[in-house]
C-alpha cells in the first residue's frame, strides 16, 4: 500500500484535487482510502456526494473510546473508503490534537491493515503545517510520500516551501519523501516556468500542471468529481493524467527548502515582474 | 547513600533539571484559593493534575485538601473544555454548595487555549451559577514559573475579581501575607491587632488547612477571608504586601483598580524584616507600638545574644522559595551565620538583586542561584561542606548522605509536623525558628564532642 499525503496552502484546491485524483486512480482499478484531516470535514464530499458522515472525533465524543471502524468508514465513488477526522469548531479546542487522536484511532482500529487490501491511503491535510498535529501524517509509519498543491501565487509558493521544511524534519527520522508539486493553475503569468523553477530549487519535480477550468466548480456544486460528473470532459482527462503520473512516479526526494529572498528572486525572474 | 551518584565535579547543564526546587503553578493557586472562606478550588484540566496537586498539599498540611476537576478526556482536549466546565459548575453548586469556586487552569487547558473567563460568562448566561455565588479564575500553566507564580496569579485574581469598594476610605488596611503557613497568617493578624489596626487579610488559610479535630467532617472549615470582607478591600487606606514574588502583583492590581496605595515588604521573618513590618503598620495605627510587642522583640534579641557563640561563623545552605529565602538569609546574617549557598527553583532576577543587597558585603563568598535544582545545591555542598541545611523535606537526602544538621523549612514538608502550627514570622516566630536551628546545632555538638569536653551547660 502506498500512503500519500496532500499538503498545500488553504484554498488552493487540495481536497478537490485529491478527490479527482482518487477518482482517476479508482478508474485504474485501485482500492483506495481517503482520510480527511481537516476540521471542516469536507475532504470526501465529492466522493460521497455530500457531507453525510460521522467524523472520527464526533463519534469519539459521542461513543467514548468504544468506536468501531464501521461507525466512521463510509464507501464512496467506485468503492473508495472515506473517513473524516473532523475537529472542533473554529476558535476552541485543539485541531492539531484532533488529527493526532483520529489518526492514532484509525491505526488502532486496523483501518490500514493488510486484509483491507488497499492500494493507496490518501491523507488530505488542511492548510499550512502550523503545529505538531498537522505534521502527524508525516510522522513515522504514516504517509511515505507527499505531494504539495501549489500555484504561481506568491503565498502558495511560500506555503509550499514551508511544508518542505516540515518534510525535511521528518524525512531524517521517519522516511517521508516529497513526490512532487501539483500546480493548480491560477492563470498567473509564466506559471509553468515559475513552478518548474521552484520545483527545481526544492529538488523535486512539477508532476502535473492542472489547467484552470470552470467544469471543476460545476461538478463541485453537484457534489461530484469531474470524472463522475462529466467523464468525457477535457478536465477529467487532466485528472486521469495526474493519476497515471502519480501511479508511475519514481521520484521521491528529501526537499531542499529555500529562504524567502531566494523565493522572491524566482518571482522577479519568472513572475509578475516581467 | 541514596544520592551517591551525585558527582562533586560541576559540569555545565542546560536542558536537564535533577531534583527540582519547585513544583506546579496550580499547587500555589489551590493553596491561595483555600484562603477564602467556603471556597472550592477547581482544576480545569485532566484528573491526574488535580489528584497530584491535592495529594501534595494534603501531605504538607495533613488535612484533606478539597478540589474539583473538569476531568478532561481525549474529546475535551480536542473540542475544548467548555462542556466539562459548565457541567462541573452545575455539579459543584448542586452537590458541594460552596460560596465561591476558584478555577485555575492546567498545562493542557492552557495549551489548547480554553478561554475560562468566557466559559464563566456562559455559565452565568446558562444559569449554572446560583444567585449570590461567585466564580473566579486564574491562568496557571506550569510550563511558566513555579508554584509561587501560581500562588501569585490566584491572589491577583482574588484582588481583581472579588474586590469591591464604595469609594470612601474606611479605617482599615489590607494585608497580603504571601505564601506563609496558616500559623504565620494567624500571627500576622495578632500583631496587627496588637497594633490596634483593623485589617483584612487575603488569602487567609488559618482555620482552613489547620482546622481542629472536632469529630465532625466539615467540607468548609471556619477560616478564610469572607466574600463580604473582600468586597470592602477597595476602601482600605493602604495595602501592605509581604513578599515580592507572591504578593506584589495583587497589591499593584488593587492599587491600579481602587487607588489603594501599596507597600511591598519582605516577609517578616527574622529581626529586621519584622521591624520593617511593624514600622510599616505604625502610620495607620493611632497607638504607639505597644510594650507587648517591644517585649517580644527584646526576648528575641536576648536569645540571639545569649546563644551567639554557637551561631557565629556557621556556614548554612538553604533552598526553597524566593520570598522566604530573602528574609531567612537576612536573619541568618543578623545571627552572624554565613548563608553561603542560597538556591531557589523559581526564576527571577529580582531575587538575585535582593540577595546581593543582603549578602554582597556580609558573605561575599556566597553562591546564589535562581531557576536552580537541589542537585546543584548538593554539588556545592560536596565541594565545600556546610554546618547547617535549611529547606523542605527533599533536603533530607542531602542531610543524611552528607551528615549535616537539617532544619525543615518551606514547602513541602511531608515528614514532620509543627510547620503549620508554629509561626516563623514576627519576633515570636523568629524565636521558634532560632530555637530549632540551635536545637540541631547543639545536638550535633553533643554528638560529636569528645568525652573530656562534653558540657552539661551550653
Amino acid at each position: 500500500m502506498r500512503k500519500v499525503a496532500i499538503y498545500g496552502k488553504g484554498g488552493i484546491g487540495k481536497s478537490t484535487t485529491t478527490q479527482n485524483l482518487v477518482a482517476g486512480l479508482t478508474e485504474m482499478g485501485k482500492k483506495i482510502m481517503v482520510v480527511g484531516c481537516d476540521p471542516k470535514a469536507d475532504s470526501t464530499r465529492l466522493l460521497l456526494g455530500g457531507l453525510a458522515q460521522n467524523t472520527v472525533l464526533d463519534t469519539l465524543r459521542e461513543e467514548g473510546e468504544d468506536v468501531e471502524l464501521d461507525d466512521i468508514l463510509k464507501e464512496g465513488f467506485h468503492g473508495t473508503m472515506c473517513v473524516e477526522s473532523g475537529g472542533p469548531e473554529p476558535g476552541v479546542g485543539c485541531a492539531g490534537r484532533g488529527i493526532i487522536t483520529s489518526i492514532n484511532m484509525l491505526e488502532q482500529l486496523g483501518a490500514y491493515s493488510d486484509d483491507k487490501k488497499l492500494d493507496y491511503a490518501f491523507y488530505d491535510v488542511l492548510g499550512d503545517v502550523v503545529c505538531g498535529g498537522f505534521a502527524m501524517p508525516m510522522r513515522e509509519g504514516k504517509a511515505q510520500e507527499i505531494y504539495i498543491v501549489v500555484s504561481g501565487e506568491m503565498m502558495a509558493m511560500y506555503a509550499a516551501n514551508n511544508i518542505c521544511k516540515g518534510i525535511m524534519k521528518f524525512a531524517e527520522s521517519g522516511g517521508v519523501r516529497l513526490g512532487g508539486l501539483i500546480c493548480n493553475s491560477r492563470n498567473v503569468d509564466n506559471e509553468v516556468d515559475l513552478i518548474e523553477a521552484l520545483a527545481n530549487k526544492l529538488g523535486t519535480q512539477m508532476i502535473h500542471f492542472n489547467p484552470r477550468d470552470n467544469m471543476v466548480q460545476r461538478a463541485e456544486l453537484d457534489r461530484k468529481t469531474v470524472i463522475e460528473y462529466n467523464p468525457t470532459h477535457l478536465q477529467a482527462d487532466e485528472y486521469r493524467k495526474l493519476a497515471k503520473k502519480i501511479d508511475e512516479n519514481k521520484m521521491f526526494v528529501i526537499p531542499t527548502p529555500i529562504d524567502i529572498s531566494e523565493l522572491e528572486k524566482l518571482l522577479v525572474k519568472y513572475g509578475i515582474a516581467n | 547513600m541514596l544520592l551517591r551518584h551525585t558527582p562533586k565535579e560541576i559540569n555545565p547543564r542546560k536542558a536537564l533539571t535533577i531534583n527540582p526546587a519547585k513544583t506546579c503553578q496550580p499547587i500555589g493557586a489551590i493553596y491561595a484559593s483555600l484562603g477564602i472562606h467556603k471556597c472550592l478550588p477547581h482544576s480545569h484540566g485532566a484528573q491526574g493534575c488535580c489528584a497530584y496537586h491535592r495529594s501534595t498539599l494534603t501531605r504538607h498540611y495533613k488535612e484533606p485538601i478539597m478540589a474539583a476537576t473538569s476531568s478532561f478526556t481525549e474529546g475535551a482536549s480536542v473540542f475544548g473544555g467548555q462542556a466539562n466546565l459548565l457541567q462541573a459548575l452545575d455539579n459543584i453548586f448542586t452537590i458541594y454548595n460552596p460560596d465561591i469556586v476558584a478555577i485555575h487552569t492546567t498545562c493542557l487547558s492552557e495549551t489548547i487555549g480554553d478561554d475560562v473567563p468566557q466559559i464563566i460568562s456562559k455559565a452565568h448566561e446558562d444559569g449554572k451559577i446560583p444567585e449570590g455565588k461567585v466564580v473566579i479564575s486564574a491562568s496557571t500553566p506550569s510550563y511558566v514559573g513555579s508554584h509561587i507564580t501560581g500562588f501569585s496569579n490566584m491572589v491577583k485574581s482574588m484582588a481583581l475579581q472579588l474586590s469591591g469598594g464604595e469609594g470612601r476610605k474606611n479605617d482599615q488596611i489590607n494585608i497580603i501575607p504571601g505564601w506563609v503557613e496558616p500559623a504565620d497568617m494567624r500571627e500576622l493578624k495578632r500583631l496587627c491587632q496588637e497594633m490596634g489596626l483593623n485589617t483584612i487579610m487575603f488569602p487567609d488559610t488559618s482555620g482552613v488547612v489547620d482546622s481542629p479535630q472536632t469529630g465532625k467532617f466539615q467540607m468548609y472549615p471556619q477560616g478564610g477571608v469572607g466574600l463580604h470582607e473582600m468586597r470592602r478591600i477597595g476602601d482600605s487606606e493602604a495595602t501592605i504586601a509581604l513578599g515580592k514574588f507572591t504578593s506584589q502583583a495583587a497589591a499593584e492590581a488593587l492599587d491600579a483598580k481602587y487607588k489603594v496605595p501599596c507597600q511591598i515588604l519582605d516577609l517578616p521573618i527574622g529581626l529586621k524584616a519584622t521591624d520593617r513590618f511593624i514600622n510599616a503598620l505604625r502610620p495607620y495605627s493611632r497607638l504607639k507600638v505597644p510594650e507587648s510587642i517591644n517585649y517580644e522583640r527584646g526576648r528575641l534579641v536576648d536569645m540571639i545574644t545569649d546563644m551567639q557563640q554557637y551561631l557565629a561563623g556557621k556556614r548554612v545552605a538553604l533552598f526553597g522559595d524566593p520570598d522566604q529565602l530573602i528574609s531567612l538569609s537576612e536573619f541568618l546574617v543578623d545571627l552572624d551565620m554565613r548563608p553561603v549557598y542560597v538556591l531557589t527553583g523559581t526564576r527571577g532576577k529580582k531575587f538575585l538583586r535582593r540577595m546581593q543587597e543582603i549578602l554582597g558585603q556580609a558573605v561575599p563568598e556566597a553562591k546564589v542561584q535562581h531557576a536552580g535544582d537541589i542537585f546543584l545545591l548538593h554539588q556545592w555542598i560536596k565541594n565545600e561542606p556546610v554546618d547547617l541545611l535549611l529547606g523542605n523535606s527533599y533536603g533530607k537526602y542531602i542531610a543524611r548522605d552528607e551528615d549535616i544538621p537539617f532544619v525543615r523549612y518551606g514547602f513541602p514538608i511531608t515528614d514532620r509536623v509543627g510547620h503549620t502550627y508554629f509561626p516563623s514570622v514576627g519576633y515570636q516566630g523568629g524565636m521558634q525558628l532560632l530555637e530549632r536551628i540551635l536545637g540541631v546545632l547543639l545536638d550535633r555538638k553533643d554528638r560529636d564532642t569528645p568525652e573530656e569536653s562534653f558540657e552539661l551547660v551550653m
